[in-house]
């Protein structure tokens, strides 16, 4: 790969033969502390993200090189608070730490990034690296920001402190970066760094810990003190119980000790090492007054009001909802046509067969139905990183917590719900951001129900049905109330699955409200081609051998007679087979065979409901034109001559659609970030459950009432 | 008037205190210690959400939101 490509070597999936040759430097810092910035500024685009196989912490891998045009390989490390395992955050950077994840090179050296505004704070994570006993560089970011606050920072100081070099730098504008890879390169294989004082029993218990840690051979010894602090500090046993040996009961009997001797295990080593925390910052930082904060505290005064907070907070969400329907239709065009071009020339290209139908019709027809959502997705992610570079996702999430809260989800679930107006996908990804692990789970579940812009084709077909000669105003009202009718559903099974599945798990918001500052262009640039390529992807995979089969499944067996209608030919293929074999569970919805045809071969995914009902009624041309196609579905009867699309099954089946799980794509997603197949077969379930008791409520109940 | 224990949560906004004691569960409490609210810290309420939950603290030099759910288990002693 590199070979081939020498400027954007991104570093190998496989580390163990390649680095060897390339040193690795693992990246920490607090949220918010501009880490992200620095290792964009590091590395550029020579990046390569992916996940940590069976946990949904994201893997970032850079290439940057030192002072002397030496490679050096730059691992990120999930952005935390803390090394403390509670979190899949935590443990991973934890396991990286210790060179304890097969798939990862046990870093040479950590750089931690230091938000100089925020020091006291900030060195409590380095406190902890420390106890690692790794070489460490400091990278103080953003010293500009701070001496514009009547922050001094004596630099020597600190660094004397902490026995390890710190550069000033600030991330954003690429300033500083030359001393850092000097001190980088001249770091390595240096000591590390000094360690916060523990409380006298905590330090000799931690030791005696560290040294039965080596000698089962759990850790390295030059981190045994960490590990044993992690373990003796954890707030339950979890943490301890897969060590080998007589290791399980060594941590708890040196806990019980502890405790006897009045040390509060949780609180203790955390006290410890603020205690340390407060007194660099204090000798290493003075201050005189601080103007960004009043700018900071000023905006807040308006942004968090109890009137303007509202109105702003529903003006930016107007406005991306407005920029991702409607300006996203421009670039949404042109993917289209280039589709069409590319069939086209596939079609002439390919002599006729059942190849040019599997190219045409499958690949090219499935791939290009996904990629003709990147637009909404990159603008979705453009919004998103600029609400978060500013600063102003937690003010959001800060005034729609409450709400949330009330419906069984979280601040922080506002982003996934979002989002999952444009696609399902991004929504659950953004899930991530959620600390409290019963929140974040909720969210995955429900977000599904919001409508995503894949059920809008299938939306505006069932309108046109519903109301055949209705005005744009009552379609448009009619469209909300399918929006409103998801939202709703989400909302309430949300309520109900917190209420009864997770009943007992508590929740908990703790959320920095970083300072307001300029958003970075180049960052959300970067992440949007991040966020784009991983969705490419997909439809290049998983969304292409689905297509795949979809295709096989409506086009096998060919019918026996050549000269058949493509609507006769579906009906002899497995499809339409299966089609009349789900007909019994259909039936009490008022569906007929056709109509079951149409919601398997949508089962991957929704938007083909169109595709295929356009197949069967034999729309000239295999186009999808909404009007012709209205017409023959409305004039389409049973065999006893009643008309099929009665009004009563059209609403059913908006309902269906509102909330049926079609949606593999999703499911794949859901299956990855919650490392489990429960959860997503789950969500497949209680959403097909909930479509089909809908459409049943609307049929049957609609009959009852004299509606039918 | 200074020096009457109570909880934080339940302190109007521009409230100067300082944290005496701790009670929540032992995840949930060594969480707000991670972020810097242990025993003997200093916080001030700066204001409260639209509807009245979350609040937002500054602590440390820096500013926090948490819940009055968990504000409820800051015992505090008010300065100001």
């Amino acid at each position: 790969m590199s070979a081939s490509a020498p400027t954007r070597a991104a570093a190998t999936e496989s580390p163990r033969a390649a680095t060897r040759s390339v040193r690795t430097i693992a990246i920490a810092g607090n949220p918010n502390s501009g880490k992200t910035s620095l290792f964009n500024a590091l590395t550029g685009l020579r990046q390569k993200v992916g996940n940590y196989p069976g946990v949904t912490v994201e893997k970032k891998v850079g290439r940057f090189f030192g002072a002397h045009g030496k490679p050096f390989d730059l691992l990120d490390l999930p952005g935390t608070y803390s090394l403390q395992t509670r979190s899949p955050d935590e443990t991973v950077a934890r396991d990286i730490l210790l060179g304890r994840r097969a798939d990862t090179a046990a870093p040479d050296l950590v750089l931690c990034v230091v938000d100089a505004t925020n020091l006291e704070r900030n060195l409590y994570l380095v406190a902890q690296l420390a106890e690692f006993g790794l070489p460490l560089v400091v990278a103080l970011n953003m010293i500009d920001l701070a001496e514009r606050n009547g922050l001094v920072t004596d630099i020597a100081t600190l660094a004397a402190r902490l026995g390890c070099p710190v550069v000033p730098v600030v991330a954003s504008q690429k300033k500083g970066l030359v001393e850092l890879r000097h001190a980088i390169a001249a770091h390595f294989g240096g000591a590390a760094p000094h360690r916060a004082p523990m409380p006298g029993p905590l330090d000799r218990a931690a030791h005696a810990l560290g040294e039965e840690l080596v000698r089962e051979r759990v850790v390295a010894s030059r981190s045994a003190v960490g590990e044993a602090l992690l373990l003796l500090s954890a707030v339950d046993a979890a943490p301890a119980a897969g060590l080998p040996g007589a290791l399980p009961s060594s941590v708890a009997t040196a806990r019980a000790q502890l405790e006897r001797a009045g040390i509060d295990c949780i609180a203790a080593a955390v006290q410890a090492r603020y205690a340390w925390a407060t007194e660099l910052a204090s000798a290493a930082q003075r201050s005189s007054g601080s103007p960004r904060a009043r700018l900071t505290d000023r905006l807040d005064r308006w942004l968090t009001h109890r009137l303007w907070g509202w109105v702003f907070f529903l003006g930016v969400m107007a406005l991306m909802f407005f920029t991702i329907f409607r300006v996203a239709e421009i670039p949404m065009g042109w993917i289209e046509a280039g589709q069409e071009l590319v069939s086209g020339w596939a079609g002439s290209a390919i002599p006729e067969g059942d190849f040019r139908d599997l190219v045409v019709d499958g690949a090219i027809a499935g791939v290009g139905g996904v990629v003709i959502f990147l637009p909404q997705i990159l603008i979705l992610f453009l919004f998103l990183g600029l609400l978060e570079d500013t600063g102003y996702m937690a003010r959001a999430a800060f005034i729609v917590d409450r709400l949330m809260s009330k419906v069984g989800l979280h601040g922080k679930s506002f982003v996934p719900m979002l989002s999952s107006f444009a696609c399902a996908i991004p929504g659950v990804m953004a899930a991530r951001t959620i600390d409290s692990p019963r929140d974040r789970l909720v969210t995955i579940l429900v977000a599904p129900l919001v409508s995503c812009s894949a059920r809008l084709p299938v939306y505006a077909l069932l309108i046109a049905l519903l109301l055949p000669s209705g005005g744009a105003w009552e379609k448009a009202g009619m469209m909300l109330a399918l929006y409103a009718l998801g939202l709703g559903a989400a909302f309430t099974m949300a309520w109900l699955f917190r209420s009864t599945l997770f009943k007992e798990q508590r929740s908990l918001l703790l959320l920095e409200m970083p300072p307001y500052h300029r958003p970075s262009l180049r960052a959300t640039a970067v992440r949007m081609g991040e966020r784009g390529l991983m969705f490419l992807k997909r439809a290049g995979t998983v969304i292409l051998a689905i297509s795949v089969v979809i295709w096989a499944l409506s086009t096998y067996p060919k019918p026996a007679n050549p000269d058949a209608t493509p609507a006769e030919a579906l009906a002899a293929s497995y499809a339409g087979r299966l089609g009349h074999a789900i007909e019994p569970v259909l039936k009490p919805l008022g569906y007929d065979w056709k109509i079951g045809v149409g919601i398997l071969s949508s089962f991957a995914a929704r938007e083909v409901f169109v595709g295929t009902m356009s197949i069967i009624y034999s729309v000239e041309n295999g186009e999808e034109d909404t009007d012709s196609m209205r017409d023959r579905m409305l004039a389409e009867t049973h065999p006893d001559g009643s008309p099929v699309y009665t009004p009563l099954v059209i609403f059913g089946l908006m309902v269906f659609y509102v909330l049926a799980m079609q949606c593999l794509a999703t499911t794949a997603v859901v299956r990855r970030e919650t490392a489990s197949w429960k959860w997503p077969l789950f969500q497949l379930a209680y959403m097909s459950a909930l479509a089909w008791g809908g459409a049943l409520l609307v049929y049957q109940g609609g009959r009852l009432l004299g509606l039918g | 008037m200074p020096s009457i224990p109570t909880i934080l949560s339940a302190q109007p906004v521009g409230t100067h205190a300082r944290i005496t004691a701790i009670q929540l569960p032992p995840d949930i409490h060594q969480r707000l210690l991670e972020m810097g609210l242990t025993v003997g810290t200093e916080c001030t309420i700066l204001r409260y959400a639209p509807l009245g939950d979350p609040l937002e603290i500054r602590v440390r030099g820096y500013q926090l939101a948490l819940r009055r759910s968990e504000g409820a288990g800051l015992h505090v002693q008010i300065l100001n």
